[in-house]
This record gives C-alpha cells, sequence and structure tokens, in this order.
C-alpha cells in the first residue's frame, strides 16, 4: 500500500504535508508522569480495544521493535522523538499507509496523529475528529469546562491540538526572508521553524508551521488561521521563486545539484537534503521533468535511521552515506 | 549598556536567538524580558513548562505553597513536584492548583477558558445545568408573579428538553 507522502495533494508545489494532532487523556487515570508501567500498559490495551472494530489499525509495544525501527518512525515524523527516547510503557497505534498513527502514553495517554499530503487541513481534522469521537464513544476523557481537554503539560490544554504543515520555501530561505517571517507569523499566534535540523537550521529548507496555542481559541479558528497564513507564504515564496528561476545561476545550481544526485558515490544528510531542496525547486518550476513524488519520498526517508531500517541493520556514518547515495541514484 | 525595549533600565538579559539560522540579539532589563515573554520560550513543542514555573515560584515559595498540607488527593502531586517536572499529576491538580497555575497559563495562551470541541455527554450535562438554572428562575418569576416571564421560561425549558431527547 502506498504510504500517505507519496500521493499529491493541494499546493504540492510548496506544502509536502500537513499534520493534524490532538492530546487527549481519559478521566480517572493521572496523567503518564504518574503512572507506573502496568497502569500504562492497561491504559495502552483499553485505547486499542476502543478502536479495535472501527479502524483498521496495528498495535506496538514500543519496546518490540528495534532501536532504529524506533527512531526511524521518529525521522519520518509517525512518532515524536520523545516518544522515541523511552519504550517503557509506551505503544503505537498505526495504519497501513501511516496517515494515522497514536501515541499511547507519550506526554498523554492519547496522542492522535493524522497526516495528509499537500494542503489538506479540513480532510485531515475531520479524520482525526472521527477517531477521536470513537475512542470517546468507549472511554471518558478528562475534561473541564474552563480549561478544555486536561493535558499533562499546560501548552496543550483547550482543544489539545496541534495543527502543523510542512513547506518547502527554498526561494524565500535564499531571499533572508526566514527570520523576519518567523517573527511576523508568531505575533498572529504561529510557530514557524526548521522541520529537520537543530538549532535553527532549516535542513533542505523544510520548515514546519503550527499553531502556537490551544486554550481559547477553537479547532476550526486555528485551522482557519493556519491555513490562511499558509496560502499567504505559499503566494509569496511562488513570487521569489519565479524571481529566482529566471537567474541563470540559479538554473545552474539546480542542474548541478540534479548532476551530483544523479552520480555521487557518497551522500550525508546535510549534504543531500541540501541538493535534494535545489532538484525540487527545479521539478516544480519545470526546469527539471522528474516526478515530484518521488523527490518528496526522498526527503523524508534519507535520514539516517529510516536507511538503516531500510537496510536493515545499524550501518556506521559512513557506510550509511554510501548507502544514500545509492538509494538516491536509483530513484531520481 | 541600556535596555533596548526601555532605554532606561541597565540590561542584565542578553538573549541570543537563533531563528531559522539567523541569529539575533537582543539586550534587556529583567522587567522587560519577562514582559516580553523571554523568560517563557516561545516555540510550541520545545517548550520548558518548568523553567517558566520555577520563574514565578522560588524553590522556597514552592514549598511554602505545597510543602505543609497541599496535595493533590488524587495522585498526590505537590506543587512543589509540578515546578520541579513542569508536569501536571493528574486532571485533579488543575483543580487543587488551579490559582497558582493560572498565571503561568494566562501567559502561555492569552487566554483563560476553552473554546471548541467537548467531548462526548459533556453537551447533555450543560443542558441539564442550563435546564436546572432556568427552572430556578422559572420559580422566583412564579414567586414574583411575573407571568409573562415565567411563559417564556416555560417555552424555553421545554424546548431544552426535547433538544435533550433527541440526542439520545
Ligand atoms: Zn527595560
Ligand atoms: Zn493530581
Amino acid at each position: 500500500m502506498s504510504k500517505w507522502y507519496l500521493g499529491e495533494g493541494d499546493h504540492n508545489d510548496i506544502v509536502i504535508s500537513t499534520r493534524i494532532r490532538l492530546a487527549r487523556n481519559i478521566a480517572d487515570y493521572p496523567f503518564p508522569v504518574r503512572l507506573d508501567n502496568k497502569s500504562k500498559i492497561e491504559i495502552n490495551e483499553k485505547i486499542r480495544d476502543a478502536l479495535k472494530d472501527k479502524e483498521k489499525l496495528n498495535y506496538t509495544e514500543l519496546k518490540t521493535l528495534t532501536r532504529a525501527e524506533v527512531v526511524s518512525l521518529a525521522e519520518r515524523h509517525i512518532i515524536s522523538p520523545e516518544f522515541a527516547s523511552n519504550s517503557d510503557g509506551r505503544a503505537l497505534l498505526m495504519s497501513e499507509n501511516e496517515d494515522i498513527s497514536i501515541m499511547l502514553c507519550e506526554e498523554d495517554h492519547i496522542r492522535l496523529q493524522v497526516m495528509k499530503s499537500g494542503l489538506s487541513l479540513n480532510e485531515a481534522y475531520e479524520l482525526a475528529n472521527r477517531i477521536d469521537e470513537e475512542i470517546n464513544e468507549k472511554l471518558e476523557y478528562a475534561f473541564d469546562e474552563n480549561l478544555g481537554y486536561l493535558t499533562q503539560c499546560p501548552t496543550n490544554l483547550g482543544t489539545g491540538m496541534r495543527a502543523s504543515v510542512m513547506l518547502h520555501l527554498p526561494a524565500l530561505t535564499q531571499k533572508g526572508q526566514m527570520g523576519t517571517l518567523a517573527t511576523t507569523v508568531s505575533k498572529l499566534g504561529l510557530t514557524l521553524r526548521g522541520a529537520y535540523g537543530e538549532g535553527g537550521l532549516a535542513m533542505g529548507d523544510l520548515y514546519q508551521l503550527s499553531n502556537q496555542v490551544s486554550l481559547g481559541i477553537s479547532e476550526k479558528a486555528a485551522v482557519d488561521n493556519l491555513k490562511t497564513i499558509t496560502l499567504q507564504l505559499a503566494a509569496q515564496e511562488r513570487t521569489a521563486r519565479e524571481e529566482m528561476a529566471k537567474n541563470i545561476v540559479t538554473e545552474d545550481a539546480v542542474f548541478r545539484a540534479y548532476g551530483i544526485l544523479k552520480s555521487a558515490r557518497i551522500l550525508s544528510t546535510k549534504e543531500f537534503m541540501n541538493l535534494i531542496s535545489k532538484v525540487r525547486f527545479g521539478a516544480v518550476t519545470g526546469m527539471i521533468k522528474t516526478d515530484l513524488k518521488v523527490i518528496n519520498e526522498l526527503m523524508v526517508s534519507m535520514q539516517p535511521a529510516t536507511i538503516n531500517a531500510f537496510v536493515g541493520r545499524t550501518l556506521s556514518a559512513d557506510e550509511r552515506n554510501v548507502e544514500r547515495a545509492k538509494i538516491v541514484r536509483e530513484k531520481i | 549598556m541600556l535596555c533596548q525595549n526601555c532605554q532606561k533600565n541597565e540590561a542584565t538579559t542578553h538573549i541570543k536567538r537563533i531563528i531559522n539560522g539567523e541569529t539575533t540579539q537582543s539586550h534587556l532589563c529583567s522587567d522587560c524580558a519577562k514582559s516580553l515573554g523571554y523568560d517563557s520560550a516561545f516555540s510550541d513543542f520545545g517548550f520548558n513548562f518548568s523553567d517558566m514555573l520555577s520563574s514565578f515560584f522560588n524553590d522556597a515559595t514552592a514549598t511554602m505553597l505545597g510543602g505543609h498540607t497541599l496535595r493533590c488527593e488524587k495522585c498526590g502531586s505537590t506543587f512543589n513536584d509540578i515546578v520541579r517536572s513542569g508536569k501536571i499529576g493528574c486532571a485533579d491538580c488543575y483543580r487543587t492548583f488551579y490559582d497558582k497555575l493560572m498565571p503561568s497559563l494566562e501567559r502561555i495562551h492569552g487566554r483563560t477558558v476553552h473554546e471548541g470541541k467537548i467531548p462526548n455527554g459533556t453537551e447533555q450535562l450543560k443542558t441539564e445545568n442550563e435546564i436546572s438554572k432556568l427552572q430556578n428562575e422559572l420559580d422566583e418569576a412564579v414567586a414574583a408573579q411575573n407571568y409573562e416571564k415565567a411563559a417564556q421560561l416555560r417555552d424555553r425549558i421545554k424546548e431544552l428538553e426535547s433538544e435533550g431527547k433527541v440526542n439520545e
């Protein structure tokens, strides 16, 4: 079955994917910080059973997975790095094509996530909402009329929702506008940060734009706000791309990147992300005839542990860079 | 160096932020740093609630507030536990420590009253609350011989009751 990111979706020249996350806790149980492993597993199984006849999801106790498999799930943004960091008492419910994943006993009893390709906020929210209701038909949630859905960390109170989109913004990055844009969107209740990479570095010019607060703003208002700002950023990026695409220097950089990806024998994550960003730019502006689906898949699957998982064993960094170059040559 | 914000006090807080690869430096006095929210980390997922709470309550006050008697009856957390871990112990903790948590909730979200979806069953509960409130008003209206108002209230109660039935 094809994974969610192999689809196309609206505005896919800029929006790689859409993600909705809902945080929920079951009433009458303390939050995970105050639970022993036995109670955590009890809760995990209750949630699994609540959805058994409703959704086709695979239930996996995290400790039955190898380290590489767990980290790979985190690299593909199916689970959070926090969830990957400790397997005790944690389980995952996941659909076959990975568009639905539910982290059990992460920071909250339930962290439900729905991913869609392209800009698909309403569709993603509707699916998340459906699953939320299915769970709630069987299990009572911790809820307060003033504070909304109660969560272990107060930052998620209220709707418990984080809506986000992953954006490819090579032209705005090139123009040095990301700092200013991050400041602007933060005033509009959103957060913009690098999707891959640490310390403010945005590998592959990929960014995550998400709603900042969850208390006092409805799901619909938060989603609408995110959508409006996304479309504005997309329009700015398109204008900047048009301008850049006319430049022979840009065209040269795109074809050089394409050439290296097609022939290199060693590729580090950083170099790869840098080059694939240029190739993606070339593909969406029509310079290069290549399949956007392949590029999108490569962008989210060439991180270190995902390559290990793909090969089926833990590789050294050098071996991995060779393996990465090989996979990229075959696919691009 | 003077504070960049108020241009009055000596800048004691120097904040280096790297946003999407661009480094920005701010030099602020401690009052401005607080009021601009620099001690409450702006990001969403990387947010450190513990740091924020610690900035409100030093260990001594946290112990004083939570140390002697105040302990969540359900999970046993003291307020000190929450400050130290940055994690709320259970749903009841929110009730137990509501007043103490409120300033930081306000700071995080700007607002403190939930809007949006509510769980199954809550709607019915709300309707029931509304009906009992109207019933009280109705009793008062009848006692005050305000029959016009009483009739209005009676209609509204009937309406709510029938809505409740449809939902069942
Ligand atoms: Zn100042
Ligand atoms: Zn508690």
